[in-house]
């Protein structure tokens, strides 16, 4: 439905590099990656609001890269919204109407249901500043969606609500993509949007795809050092590979690939486990540390480990933590199974 | 709870630094507090003698005198042409300045604010310069029947020309505060650039172009310098005021000062109300 192929954006101090995306006809996908990465950049310049230095925008099997924003099919969301304070909220809704053949009652219909589906028939006569969080952003996806772009893009709609308000949103837009079949292109920076909307997900940085894969597997096995750290994996640490042998600091495990050019061992904190001391219990791979710092954060404790000169960041539940008995300065056992950890 | 009490806390804190300041313990305020005095009694003091000095009657005759009120007519009605001109092309220019980034903008920015600058003498001779029949631009002029020496065309170059920069400042400030974010979703809706212009912007940003109007009137109204040199015939008002000084004196020259600073407060009243009333933004 969308795709971009070499998408080159130059601005001062920041440049979109070659940017490909290939997004399938009702996917739900998500752009993601670090702020200033370049995300907004991509959805505008797919939209037509920035001008492009390179490359090609197919939307629905048409070549848009050289058309302006109004003649793409394309609704955008914003995170702020973007409401016309001076119109109220059924004149937002309606704005676009005029651009698409006007008030027909096919479009009267479709507006209709998109104002019942959304629940704002109560609101209609409302000015658009009076309205909550939660409110706002019904009306801009109501807006977005009654023009019935072939696409709709969102740029962190959720980022700005109350938590509360997120996660009705958040239905909102699961509801309505299962309903419509709609092609979506959210941009976000938050993974539990990505987990629960998205089909796929590309990890942007530095204005570059470093990654394009289902969320699953961009968590197990991130495609570069960059995408292993946006994912949360706190521990990739240089590694070498020697004899089928791998070594990361001090610690050896068995390796049966290939020698080749792999610097990067990403290890997830919640996959290394850690034993105290005295508790005895043989592990397979285990190697003595010493327990730098304990950081409790709810429902878990994050751990820091030196295991010679290696530092480690492990992750428990904070009920097994406190069984442990240990604190900061005491000797644990640590032990990671070798196919946990992924090589980038 | 604790929430509560830290504000009252603070709350007590600030009243209690104001009250100590009052009581003379800072040097600082005292001093600012008397040069705003100063400030205000500056600028009210001149301005009141002058409102109280001419008599009941002797306002009233002014009034009554045609040539009073053709000269305070021509100001406003010079002035306002003046700033529907900077509104017609001065809009343009103001969108093009708050929204677009482009090689050379901070040139043009200060070429906008030249005529601020620029002695006021100096704008009528220039204009007149370029008026002349050894320009080209002054043939041209000539040949379509447009003369700026002494005319009202002449008065409205010369208002337009010192006007501008207020209008264009103020409206671009109004452009800048609409977050472009509303002209993209309109883009997006389908609408093109101008019935985004005439659906979204133009209906938030009409309040700094009644306030810019305003200024660039009010500007206009109060310009002497460039005027004088211009066109001293036909006479706007502060060349009447000047004319009746030099001619008759002070006495004869406040009765038009008055109704031109009425003429004034009126404006000065328009544009505290548009200035004032201001939707927030959602």
């Amino acid at each position: 439905m969308i795709r971009i192929h070499d998408l080159s954006v130059r601005l001062p101090g920041f440049s979109l590099k070659k940017v490909s995306l290939s997004i399938q006809q009702g996917e739900f996908f998500c752009l993601m990656g670090p702020t200033g990465s370049g995300k907004t950049l991509v959805l505008e310049s797919i939209a037509g609001i920035t001008s492009i230095s390179g490359g090609t925008i197919i939307i629905g099997g048409r070549d848009v890269t050289s058309l302006p924003p109004n003649q793409r099919g394309i609704g955008i969301v914003y995170q702020d919204c973007a409401l016309f304070p001076h119109l109220n909220v059924k004149q937002n809704i309606y704005y676009g109407l005029r651009y698409h053949g006007g008030l027909s009652t096919t479009s009267a219909k479709r507006c209709d249901d998109i104002i019942r589906q959304l629940n704002l028939s109560r609101i209609l006569h409302r000015s658009v500043i009076a309205l909550s969080g939660g409110e706002k952003q019904r009306v801009a996806l109501a807006r977005a969606l009654a023009t019935a772009p072939k696409v709709l893009l969102l740029d962190e709609p959720l980022a700005a609500l109350d938590p509360c308000f997120r996660e009705e949103i958040r239905d909102l837009f699961k509801r309505l993509h299962s309903d419509t079949g709609l092609t979506v292109l959210m941009v976000t920076h938050d993974f539990t949007d990505a987990h629960s909307l998205a089909h796929r997900v590309a990890v942007l940085r530095n204005g570059k795809i470093e990654q394009t894969d289902t969320i699953p597997i961009l968590f197990k096995r991130p495609a570069t050092k960059a995408v292993a750290e946006f994912v949360g994996i706190k521990n990739v640490l240089p590694v070498r590979i020697e004899n089928h042998l791998l070594r990361i600091g001090d610690m050896v495990f068995p390796y049966e690939g290939k020698n080749g050019k792999k610097h990067y061992a990403a290890i997830r904190p919640e996959r290394i486990h850690v034993q105290a001391e005295q508790t005895g219990r043989q592990m397979k791979t285990g190697y003595w540390g010493n327990l730098v710092s304990a950081a409790n954060k709810g429902l878990t404790t994050e751990l820091t480990i030196d295991v010679s000169a290696t530092r480690l960041k492990a992750v428990l539940l904070t009920r097994s933590f406190s069984k442990m008995e240990i604190q900061p300065g005491s000797s644990v056992i640590v032990s990671i199974d070798p196919h946990d950890i992924h090589l980038v | 709870m604790r929430s509560r009490k830290l504000c009252r806390g603070t709350y007590r804190h600030s009243w209690r630094f104001a009250s100590k300041s009052v009581k003379g313990k800072d040097p600082f305020l005292w001093l600012a507090v008397g040069c705003s005095g100063v400030v205000v009694a500056f600028i009210l003091i001149p301005l009141f003698e002058m409102v109280t000095q001419p008599t009941i009657v002797s306002l009233k005759e002014t009034l009554m005198d045609r040539d009073v009120v053709r000269s305070i007519r021509l100001s406003l009605l010079t002035s306002g042409a003046a700033a529907f001109i900077s509104l017609v092309f001065g809009t343009p220019l103001a969108y093009l300045l708050a929204r677009r980034g482009f090689p050379g903008k901070k040139f043009l920015e200060s070429i906008v604010d030249l005529p601020i600058m620029i002695p006021h003498p100096v704008v009528g001779i220039a204009l007149l310069s370029i008026a002349g029949r050894n320009h080209p631009i002054g043939k041209t002029m000539q040949a379509v029947g447009i003369e700026l020496m002494g005319t009202a065309t002449g008065l409205i170059t010369v208002l337009t020309f010192v006007g501008l920069p207020f209008y264009i400042n103020t409206v671009k400030a109004g452009f800048e505060e609409i977050p472009p974010r509303l002209e993209h979703v309109s883009r997006s809706l389908g609408a093109t650039a101008g019935a985004t212009f005439f659906r979204v912007t133009l209906p938030l940003a009409w309040r700094h172009m009644v306030v810019g109007a305003i200024m660039c009137t009010a500007r206009a109204v109060s310009e002497f310098g460039a005027v004088v040199i211009v066109a001293y015939h036909p006479m706007v008002a502060p060349v009447m005021i000047y004319e009746r000084f030099t001619a008759y004196g002070l006495k004869y020259s406040q009765p038009v000062a008055v109704w031109l600073i009425l003429v004034c407060l009126v404006l000065f009243a328009l544009l505290r109300v548009f200035s004032l009333k201001r939707k927030p933004a959602p």
